[in-house]
């Protein structure tokens, strides 16, 4: 395939940037939208050609940056990312044209928008160090700027990009550390280059340079210590930006993993991957707990992404081990679950976040405690939010349920395979993928139950409508895409074959039985997801079936059951809090709520009390408070204790220097 | 030594009791109730939901007498449920008063049709004591419709259970 459409790409990126600085406000919207899903499409039929085995397409244009060429080279497995990117991408810039959430439409953010899209679909096809580096960082910067949109009206938000943008920061330098320690002892900085030498490199050198890939990619991609800024920046950030940042961009943290673990440096120890997997254990764990306990919407879901992806991870490790150990069918099949299962989180977490906004825009919060009763005022919407969230339980027909059972199988037919390390990291493995999913289900129950069943609970919950058909649709398509690709994983399962392919060892047969059933060659597990829905359709029309056989005469409606009160308001309802309190009391040691008891007591006599309080919040989670909240505290202490030093005396600074030459004159002489 | 001489000589005596159950329980074949139709469609097992709609609580009394194991209604098929979607009616005592009217009504109207409705004590008949009391709606016949009523000012747990298994025909 020709590279006409790459680069097609990343000109109506910038053209879209350059139109929404410049056209005026009457046509903006139209001129970034336009040339922002053109890009989406080239982008995406040219990961389309890729994965359907059309071969690498190259493109490499000198003289754009000084020093180096700009180059890029999309192969199977950049062009799966890519593809997910650009149908997300798609979905959400549709919806952004209903959206009337804060500022997207201003110049700032037209601008952004454009670019960040483009950087996301292109970073994937980087094929030397500053390419790569370049356009990560412009991801980096524009996604900052979106996510600031709404600065102005809110203080948490400012909160929130400064979170972001140190985070992001430092990740982005830890990557820029990593690849320029390989491109210094590779001797070129082409990816060819760096994966022609990276195995042969010196252990110091590929131990760190894949310890600093692990913390800057496992930053981007919401890894748990590293994802303090995820559920900061994803809800507070515009709805659509917030869909792409989260079905997108944490993407390419794991892609980023792959490709310097697996496919720069080749594989690699043992340790590297058991440390993938216990960190991606812990991220699914800890991001299932605070998703469970979550009572925003967006920030229950962006929670549950740093889980989804440590499920990610887990799969990406298991297949490191597997690699490591000599097992390569195993190690392709662990790779495939943990790709497919970005591409389901992609779909299902899309539908998931545009239609949490369009239940914002349409209930006028996203706190689940002031919504309620949307299923029937938002009939379309919470119809694709109960599918996201079934998907996202990984309930059969649905999407979710394939990676998770491929993942799983993986891990089981792991066991053994290797030595003690393997023998007790695969039944944890398999134990976290368990409690996650139910604790996921247990989140979705409530995310369901609280916020689109009940009564309403707020004024703005009684007065929503169905959004207008530009934010349903797209986050509709996408739900619609989680039942597809749940019932015939078979039209991605081969593309998702040829991209793990690309970074496993070679000379490996068909690992998979992929028709429509899916299985592990030599074992006896299949899933067949056309069966199991046709299963389900069948198992309720039997039940509905049987119910209109036993039902004699007419059904006497009458109101639910309240223990005969004479009105049940939404105040008797379960609030988010109250639903999620069981679990919280049970993982008290590990989510530890701020709890706050205020008594206070009446001016005659301290044995009568006039009101109690009792807060309990859990704005900031246990490694925040306990990691990086005392480290900044230390570094203002030292900022402080330097100021102090720097008065602007001009006497003190002659001081320092008449000390320093001291100093120099005793060691010296 | 003691303390547990005197501990085993309870368990003893409740046993004897226990064994001495009201002899005339165990012997009364079911009274024919007025209520027929309803036994032949109940078959043996009533299952009740208890609304106390103004009582002083010697009804209540009575009714917890009924299935304590002294008297043990249950073995009889009789049962108090906790929800009125599980029951086959209610068991309603006590002079309605105007609170808890509204609720009445709408625990009859919560429980599976065809609903029985079988009322305890003279103040459930005719409002007793309290009848022109300012807080008095009127008797439960005035409320919902009754099939049944136990007179009695309480009625004993015999009368009660009686009267209950005439209903359920056991």
């Amino acid at each position: 395939m020709s590279p006409d459409l790459l680069a097609a790409t990343g000109l109506l990126g910038l053209a879209g940037s350059a139109g929404g600085a410049v056209v005026g406000l009457r046509f903006r919207i139209p001129v970034v939208a336009g040339t922002t899903v053109a890009a989406c499409a080239c982008g995406l039929v040219t990961a389309g050609g890729v994965l359907s085995g059309g071969g690498p397409v190259t493109l490499e244009v000198g003289g754009i940056m000084p020093l180096s060429g700009f180059s890029l080279s999309l192969d199977p497995l950049g062009a799966l990312f890519t593809a997910v990117t650009a149908v997300i991408g798609i979905c959400a810039v549709i919806f952004s044209l209903g959206y009337h959430g804060p500022g997207l439409a201003g110049r700032p953010a037209s601008t952004a928008l454009p670019l960040f899209v483009t950087s996301m679909l292109l970073v994937p096809a980087a094929s030397s160090v500053t390419t790569f580096l370049v356009l990560w960082e412009l991801m980096a910067l524009s996604s900052l700027i979106l996510v600031l949109s709404d600065q102005r009206r809110r203080a948490e938000v400012q909160r929130a990009g400064e979170w972001y943008a140190a985070m992001t920061q430092a990740g982005a330098a830890a990557i820029l550390l990593a690849l320029v320690l390989l491109a210094g002892h590779a001797g070129g900085q082409s990816f060819a280059a760096l994966a022609g030498h990276g195995p042969g490199m010196a252990s110091w050198v590929r131990n760190g340079a894949f310890l600093l890939a692990l913390v800057g990619f496992g930053s981007k991609a919401g890894m748990v210590p590293l994802h303090v800024w995820l559920p900061r920046a994803h809800p507070e950030a515009p709805g659509p930006v917030s869909a792409l940042m989260s079905a997108a961009m944490v993407n390419l943290g794991i892609y980023g993993i792959i490709r310097v673990g697996d496919g720069l440096l080749g594989g690699g120890p043992e340790w590297w991957w058991l440390t993938v997997m216990g960190l991606g254990a812990i991220s699914a764990l800890f991001g299932a707990l605070h998703s469970t306990t979550s009572t925003d919407l967006k920030r229950l879901l962006a929670y549950s992404t740093t889980d989804n992806m440590g499920l990610v991870l887990l799969g990406v490790g298991a297949s490191g081990i597997f690699a490591d150990t000599g097992h390569r069918a195993l190690a392709l099949i662990a790779l495939v679950a943990a790709l497919l299962h970005v591409v389901f989180h992609a779909v299902f977490k899309g539908s998931l976040f545009l239609a949490a906004a369009s239940l914002e825009q349409g209930g006028g919060s996203r706190r689940l405690d002031d919504l309620g009763g949307l299923l029937r005022r938002m009939p379309v919407t919470g119809t694709v939010f109960l599918v996201g969230s079934l998907a996202i339980s990984a309930l059969p027909p649905l999407c979710g349920f394939v990676s998770e059972w491929l993942l799983l199988q993986a891990m089981l037919h792991g066991l053994p395979t290797g030595d003690v390390a393997v023998a007790v990291a695969m039944p944890l493995g398999v134990a976290v993928l368990a409690l996650t999913g139910g604790l996921t289900a247990a989140t979705f129950v409530k995310a369901v139950g609280i916020g689109l069943l009940g009564q309403p609970r707020s004024r703005g919950a009684v007065d929503a409508s169905e959004v207008p058909a530009a934010m349903w649709a797209p986050s509709g398509v996408l739900a619609l895409g989680c039942l597809a690709l749940g019932v015939a994983p078979v039209t991605l399962v081969p593309a998702v074959l040829r991209a793990a392919r690309v970074v496993t060892p070679a000379g490996v047969g068909d690992p998979l039985r992929h028709g429509w059933r899916l299985g592990l060659a030599g074992s006896r597990g299949v899933l067949d997801p056309v069966l199991l829905g046709l299963g389900l359709v069948a198992a309720v029309a039997v039940a509905a079936g049987a119910r209109r056989l036993v039902q004699r005469g007419p059904v006497r409606r009458t109101a639910a059951w309240g223990c005969g009160r004479e009105a049940q308001t939404s105040r008797m309802e379960y609030t988010a809090t109250s639903f999620a309190e069981p679990l919280v009391r049970v993982f008290d040691d590990v989510v530890r709520p701020n709890r706050h008891l205020d008594v206070s007591h009446t001016s005659e006599s301290r044995y009568y009390v006039e009101s109690i309080e009792y807060h309990s919040s859990l704005d900031d989670d246990a490694f925040e408070r306990r990691g990086y909240l005392p480290a900044l505290a230390a570094l203002r202490r030292w900022g402080d204790l330097a100021r102090r030093a720097q008065n602007g005396s001009v006497h003190r600074y002659l001081a320092f220097g008449l000390v320093a030459l001291l100093v120099v004159l005793v060691v010296v002489g | 030594m003691f303390l547990s001489i005197m501990r085993l000589g309870g368990v003893v005596e409740m046993a004897r009791r226990l064994r001495n159950r009201p002899e005339t329980i165990r012997a009364t074949p079911p009274a024919p109730g007025p209520a027929a139709a309803a036994a032949r469609r109940l078959r043996g097992s009533l299952q009740l939901r208890h609304v106390d709609a103004g009582s002083c609580n010697g009804c209540e009394l009575e009714i917890g007498g009924t299935f304590s194991p002294v008297y043990d209604a249950e073995r009889f098929g009789l049962r108090l449920e906790a929800s009125p979607r599980h029951a086959d009616g209610l068991l309603v005592t006590g002079p309605v008063t105007r609170n808890m009217a509204g609720p009445l009504r709408r625990t009859l109207e919560a429980v599976p049709r065809p609903a029985v409705v079988v009322t305890v004590g003279d103040c459930a008949a005719g409002c007793g004591v309290f009848r022109g009391g300012y807080g008095v709606e009127g008797a439960v016949g005035d409320v919902v419709d009754v099939d049944l009523h136990i007179p009695g000012c309480p009625p004993d747990p015999a009368a009660i259970t009686a009267a209950l298994r005439g209903l359920a025909g056991r």
